[in-house]
């Protein structure tokens, strides 16, 4: 059975043992601005900070720790040499605003990675600037808006998403200054042709989507919804997020999509680092070319470029050029892996996550809703288990840690009750898959009290979220 | 070694559950947008790929081999190693956002303790678990005020960065804000009173000042650019190099609302600009608006002290089109090294790390000006940065370019009005000769 580690870690302002209060101001400074007293931080030894961190460290769950399938968040394993690679100085000690030609490998990199991307998804031109899934969304939408002002179409303030889709596109959406409109799904868990073609008019900026969606559902229907969409004058943007389940069998170019975004911290392997940083690049087609960030890498005679002359850009939507470092780690990875590796990777994926949704469905404790055939995750439903022995999906979650799996997303997406959104990754074995089937068995055969009150291997036990908001304490002042 | 594990298993494993081959799992793509292959190149091992970054590497010019005296807000500082070997920790950088508590204590309570230390050194009450960077922040700022106070404009400083304000206007395009810039003062290089008064009406949801500023100079009108702000009941957000307040007093000191930074001197290297760290702190009375991840200190089920993410009404995944942000990852392990730094330097050692970097940019400056020709453009008082007009700078920049030295920023592109200046920056991590270097070039001349 599996054990945290279990620490009573103090709070590092709890771990100081003497408090040098003496402070001497900077008396150059002007007297407005003079600090007056000790900053208010803890003094300690280098070997207080080592042990702290490294005890922390213990009481956290990483890849490295097990499977952690969190469906759409594609936790696949971090390839050790591209960590390595991305601290070297030759990189990490190069400043955005050096004169280009001491900057020439970052800058080639930074190219060639577009072209990568572009292969990859079948888009014309690339911007690596966005730090994230969500800001490359927000970004995507900017381009929209630009995209459909420079036609003189002021009209469209729409963005039309389905009930399926990813809580970042509709608060992307908003912060573009866009209205939703969110559309129900079909019983297959797909989009609804009719009722999108209902929704679509003269006011539809875009239309936002995930594909394979959030159910793992490959939309079967994408050539006739880009057709729809393009005809009622609007852009289809593709959501990345899960694109792990198609690179080298199908791209979103071909398929009809005006802009794409790459989540790198999902499909290209980037560590999550505990929420970030990440990176979500955007792809488009060549008639948004030119409005993309600047500046735009361009490479003349062998030599690459930072090139700002693109006047009808967006501008800019991140200080400098992206999270450089994530850009690296992705570029390295893909150089790795090769067109061939790409494609086993995401064959695999779909294959775990296949092999996983039968062996679950037939056991006859969880039911799938929606179609059979999935792509890289699936989503189970536990409302029976819920009606029978009211365990929640939230238990489910929390008894897992007591086997030491990390839970999958769950109550996501929201059109599944008791929902178990479930991603293995290629980078699992059979046996952890094996491991993983079983306990969600055992679980659902377990006593509903030993499930209900997990979890009680972990370094503490079900933690009180309600009692957070309800007082809240953010700091350690405010102890 | 493609890091898939069940490559070689694949058709056993098609077999259990009923299928023969793998094309039969993608039967639902249809026919036409199928592909049978990426037109890439095979994969290459990882002896290889080492080889050709080394190759990529010596492309650049490091730190090391070639000095940046560059300002402009991103610059090159010390890295204990204690620091790396902590964000090295693979139980931290494999994780994700902490969703499950549980299994996340260990960087949820160091999530905490990065808010409690940034709230203390801004001098606000709370603080979030990062944003991108502090341009971006700043974005996430003028929002913020906006639905604290529902009013359309936003009170920038001219001098701020040209990325800053770029990000501004993309970021407060949606909600309708207009964006207001307030002149500088030609000699001090402070942010101009007499125009600050004269541009802060009803119409104002909030204002931002930096400090230290663009130009490196410090805003020593604090408390009556505050009152300015009170009077019209603006929402009042100021932008700090974390560095600085080491010596100077926190902007809570000075009424502040919210205080924003780049946070990426605590802890990050330069990365060639990305990752940043976006700090985001403010006063308890704001918190329901803020943007991005907030952890929350609170019980288990046994009583014990425990850690999650908390307020998450305010977030896209829970709250959707009605969110404070679309912010989702975030830079939590850039927030890690900050957290780990500055528990290395404690507070002590923030206040020498802010006086070494003062000091340094007085010598500096000093050793600079004392050359003939060279003059400070600014009288006010600066940290680390400052604009010094030269004879050529862009003839100058060519010359120390071929002795190995990257100069300072050239500013004409973006404050045309400051004709042949350059934006210097230093931190503690410049060693003598190459100032040493610099100068020697410069007496020199072009």
């Amino acid at each position: 059975m599996y054990r945290s580690a279990v620490y009573d870690e103090p709070l590092l302002n709890e771990l100081e043992e003497k408090r040098n209060n003496t402070y001497t101001p900077v008396d150059v400074l002007p007297s407005s601005l003079q600090r007056k007293e000790k900053i208010n931080i803890p003094d300690l030894d280098e070997t207080q900070v080592i042990r702290h961190f490294f005890r922390l460290s213990q009481m956290n769950f990483g890849i490295d720790s097990g499977m952690y399938p969190l469906g759409s968040c594609t936790m696949k394993y971090n390839p050790r040499i591209c960590e390595e690679i991305s601290r070297w100085d030759s990189f990490a000690m190069t400043h955005p605003y050096q004169d280009e030609s001491t900057i020439q490998g970052n800058l080639q990199i930074m190219y060639e990675l577009e072209q990568l991307f572009c292969e990859i998804t079948g888009m014309d031109c690339f911007t690596l600037q966005p730090a994230a899934g969500s800001q490359g969304e927000f970004t995507g939408l900017l381009l929209t808006q630009a995209y459909h002002e420079s036609h003189h179409d002021f009209e469209r303030n729409e963005i039309i998403l389905p009930d399926t889709s990813h809580g970042t596109n509709p608060a992307s959406a908003t912060m573009a200054g866009y209205k939703i409109i969110e559309i129900p799904s079909t019983k297959e868990g797909t989009v609804d042709l009719e009722i999108l073609k209902k929704t679509l008019s003269s006011n539809t900026a875009c239309f936002m989507l995930t594909n394979p969606n959030t159910l793992g559902i490959f939309e079967s229907d994408i050539e006739e919804i880009a057709k729809i969409v393009h005809k009622a004058g609007a852009l289809l943007y593709y959501d990345g997020a899960n694109i792990n389940a198609i690179m080298g069998k199908a791209r979103p170019g071909d398929m009809g999509f005006d802009i794409v975004h790459l989540n790198l911290h999902k499909t290209f392997s980037t560590p999550h680092g505990g929420g970030g940083p990440g990176a979500g690049p955007i792809g488009v087609k060549k008639k948004l070319e030119t409005f993309l960030p600047i500046p735009r890498i361009t490479k003349k005679r062998d030599i690459y470029y930072l090139n700002h002359d693109y006047p009808k850009s967006i501008g800019k939507i991140k200080a400098f050029y992206g999270n450089f470092s994530v850009l690296l780690k992705a570029y390295i990875y893909i150089l790795l892996m090769g067109g061939d590796g790409l494609k086993e990777s995401s064959e695999i994926a779909v294959l775990n996550a296949n092999y996983m949704k039968k062996k679950l469905v037939d056991s006859e404790k969880y039911d799938l809703p929606y179609k059979e055939l999935r792509k890289h995750e699936f989503v189970l439903s536990c409302e029976r288990l819920y009606k029978e022995k009211g365990i929640r999906a939230l238990d489910i979650a929390k008894r897992l840690l007591d086997y030491g799996l990390h839970p999958p997303t769950i109550y996501f997406p929201l059109i599944v009750k008791e929902a178990l959104m479930i991603e293995p990754t290629e980078s699992e074995s059979k046996r952890t898959l094996d491991e993983y089937i079983k306990a969600l068995i055992r679980i659902a055969d377990e006593n509903t009290d030993i499930v209900k009150n997990a979890p009680s291997n972990t370094s503490v036990r079900r933690v009180d979220e309600a009692g957070a908001i309800k007082n809240p304490i953010l700091t350690w002042k405010s102890l | 070694m493609k890091f898939i594990p069940n490559s070689i298993i694949k058709e056993s494993m098609l077999k259990e559950i009923g299928l023969h081959t793998i094309d039969e799992l993608f039967s639902d793509i249809p026919k036409k947008i199928r592909i049978n292959n990426l037109n890439l190149p095979d994969g290459v091992s990882q002896q290889e790929v080492e080889k050709r970054l080394r190759e990529l590497g010596k492309k650049n010019q490091s730190f090391y081999e070639m000095p940046s005296f560059l300002g402009g807000g991103i610059k090159p500082h010390y890295i204990p190693a204690a620091v790396k070997s902590i964000i090295a920790r693979s139980e931290f950088y494999t994780s994700y956002t902490p969703y499950q508590p549980e299994a996340s204590q260990g960087f949820l309570q160091a999530m905490f303790e990065y808010q409690s230390m940034i709230a203390e050194i801004t001098g606000m009450d709370v603080a979030n678990a990062s944003l991108y960077d502090g341009a971006t922040a700043l974005g996430e700022a003028a929002l913020m005020c906006n639905r604290i106070k529902k009013r359309k404009t936003f009170v920038i400083p001219k001098n701020i960065s040209k990325d800053k304000k770029c990000i501004l206007k993309n970021y407060t395009k949606g909600a309708g804000l207009t964006i207001k810039e307030i002149a500088y003062d030609t000699k001090t290089g402070k942010i101009d009173l007499d125009d600050l008064k004269k541009n802060i009406d009803d119409d104002t949801t909030g204002v931002y000042i930096e400090n230290p500023n663009f130009f490196g100079v410090f805003e020593d009108d604090v408390d009556e650019i505050s009152s300015l702000v009170k009077e019209k009941q603006a929402v009042f957000v100021v932008g700090v190099d974390p560095i600085a307040l080491g010596i100077t007093k926190n902007p809570g000191k000075y009424n502040a609302d919210i205080v924003i930074g780049e946070g990426r001197s605590l802890g990050n290297p330069m990365d060639f600009g990305g990752s940043g760290l976006g700090i985001f702190s403010c006063k308890h009375e704001f918190i329901r608006q803020i943007p991005g991840r907030i952890i929350g200190l609170t019980e288990d089920s046994d009583g014990k002290r425990a850690f999650c993410m908390t307020m998450q009404t305010r977030e896209q995944h829970i709250r959707r089109g009605r969110a404070t942000s679309n912010i989702c990852t975030n830079e939590g392990l850039c927030a890690l090294a900050a957290v780990a730094f500055l528990s290395w330097l404690g507070g002590s050692g923030l206040e020498k790390l802010g006086r070494i970097n003062f000091e340094k940019g007085q010598r500096l400056a000093k050793k600079i000006t004392s050359i003939h020709g060279f003059e400070k453009v600014f009288c006010g008082v600066h940290f680390n940065e400052f604009v010094i007009q030269c004879p050529d700078a862009a003839k100058l920049h060519k010359k120390l370019l071929s002795n190995g030295i990257q100069g300072g920023l050239i500013l004409d592109d973006i404050f045309p009005e400051l004709k042949s200046s350059m934006l210097f920056g230093v931190t503690e991590i410049y060693s003598d000769e190459s100032i040493e270097k610099l100068v020697s070039i410069l007496k020199e001349g072009t």
